[in-house]
């Protein structure tokens, strides 16, 4: 108990004295919640933003729907990368989102993806149907699982593959079950796998599902804070742009 | 009221909890006895593994299960013998990672009950010619019923609050591997929150009465729990 009391206080304490020191650093820093499927190419947009700007960028990673949750429940984000185009303009409406700051920062691709080089060859892998289990990220909480329930639809094989279907809570740990081999593959972000040459993929066309478009908003908690501003701006900018690319998402400009 | 998307995963955490704590009572109990029994150096090591999951986050837990049951680990090893992949993702795989997640729950009560009862009833047993067997079945198993049924209670009460090892493992499937806390954190996630209130309010009852039977069984024993 005594112990207990002390570890708190302790905890307390030190947290007390983090918030002292960021609020005498010159540059300011702004917490983003950014959906799992984004998070390499949002930390390498975050290194550019720290190189540009001086202000830092502290980004937690998680399912767009869970942060969502949170964000009605007072979460302490400044920016929302949402995986979808529903949550930040919901946002908006419900009072958390500041008005006309909700923008597409990218259309994201799915992709069937095995790390064995021999898994995927294109939709026929989904017929052949010669697999134990097929990840995808949970439909109800992530865009990129309604998209992959649509593609499935849309090959007249979600029927047919349900019974085989297991669901990460977030496209990151869709990916996971993937890597390490407990679904032999699945739908996720072609921004996951673009950096990785190894396995075998197809990217599912864009005409078996909805575009993903992936919106940002600057939530209320940030609209005072120049480094939240700064990153939205930072966002829209050619260098993010570049960046965004390159982990194989589409803008829309 | 209770409509599919809530009574599955109640049925299913019921099954899982049940099938955990019987399989806990037949593995506990003989490892209960050793170590109550045991004055082995090694007592103390096998009773430090038993605990560890008092201690470890259950991500820890759920990482190592993901390996150990995947098709890389014993999981593919013993399931390629009956034409399993992985253990990930399965009601089997959630039986094994319950077992070892709820363990120090049914040992430590069992062990205390057995401790309690000390070395003279045995003893006198023994003077009466009742073979280690039959001392143990007759003597020390009545005497430490109150250890098995706070074990029993404790350990079924501890699966059925299970969350981030089955989070890791399971995959979220319906009727097999989603279970109560996992399907109360969808419903919160999606906003369903009359759903997570129904779900919540029950666990809440069900955690109460399961803590005051404990503690009614400690009374009427004497004993501690823990």
């Amino acid at each position: 108990m005594y112990f207990t009391r002390f570890a708190i206080t302790a905890a307390l304490l030190s947290s007390g004295a983090l918030l002292g020191v960021s609020s005498v650093a010159s540059a300011a820093s702004v917490n983003v919640a950014v959906a799992a499927n984004f998070t390499d190419a949002a930390k390498e947009i975050a290194a550019a933003f720290a190189e540009t700007t001086k202000h830092e960028a502290v980004l937690s990673f998680g399912a767009t729907g869970q942060f969502y949750t949170q964000i009605t429940q007072a979460a302490p984000f400044e920016v929302f990368l949402a995986a979808d185009d529903q949550r930040p303009t919901q946002a908006v409406k419900e009072g958390h989102g500041v008005e006309n700051t909700v923008f597409t920062y990218a259309i994201g691709q799915l992709v069937l993806y095995s790390p064995n080089k021999n898994t995927v060859t294109g939709p026929e892998t989904l017929k052949e149907n010669s697999f134990n289990k097929i990840a995808i990220a949970n439909p109800e909480t992530a865009p990129y699982g309604v998209a992959a329930v649509q593609a499935m639809t849309a090959l007249n094989v979600y029927d047919t593959l349900k019974p085989k279907i297991v669901q990460g809570q977030s496209i990151g740990q869709t990916y996971q079950f993937i890597q390490t081999g407990n679904a032999e593959l699945g739908f996720v972000a072609l921004g996951q796998v673009s950096q990785t040459s190894t396995g075998s993929r197809w990217v599912v066309p864009q005409d078996l599902y909805k575009p993903i478009r992936q919106d940002a908003v600057l939530l209320k908690t940030g609209s005072d804070n120049p480094a939240a501003i700064a990153f939205i701006e930072f966002l829209k900018g050619d260098t993010a742009a570049k960046i965004i690319q390159k982990y194989g998402y589409a803008l829309d400009r | 009221m209770l409509t599919p998307d809530l009574w599955q995963p109640i049925r299913l955490t019921l099954e899982l909890a049940g099938l955990t704590t019987v399989l806990l009572l037949i593995i506990g109990t003989p490892i209960a006895w050793w170590l109550a029994r045991s004055t082995s150096l090694l007592k103390e090591v096998v009773a430090t593994v038993v605990a560890l999951p008092l201690v470890l986050p259950p991500t820890v837990l759920g990482f190592y299960l993901l390996i150990i049951l995947g098709p890389d680990g014993l999981g593919g090893m013993f399931g390629g013998l009956v034409g399993v992949r992985t253990f990930a993702f399965t009601f089997e795989g959630l039986v094994f990672g319950s077992v070892l997640y709820s363990m120090p729950f049914v040992v430590q009560p069992i062990r205390n009950s057995f401790e309690a009862i000390g070395n003279r009833p045995l003893e006198v047993a023994a003077t009466l010619r009742a073979s280690p067997l039959n001392r143990f079945i007759t003597v020390a198993l009545p005497m430490a019923k109150p250890g098995f049924l706070t074990g029993a209670v404790l350990g079924f009460a501890h699966t059925v609050g299970e969350f981030g090892v089955i989070l890791m493992i399971g995959g979220n499937i319906p009727g097999k591997t989603k279970v109560l806390s996992v399907a109360i954190y969808d419903f919160v996630e999606t906003l369903q929150w009359q759903k997570a209130h129904i779900l919540s309010a029950g666990m809440l009852v069900f955690a109460f009465l399961v803590i005051l039977s404990v503690s009614l069984l400690a009374r009427r024993s004497g004993q501690r729990t823990f």
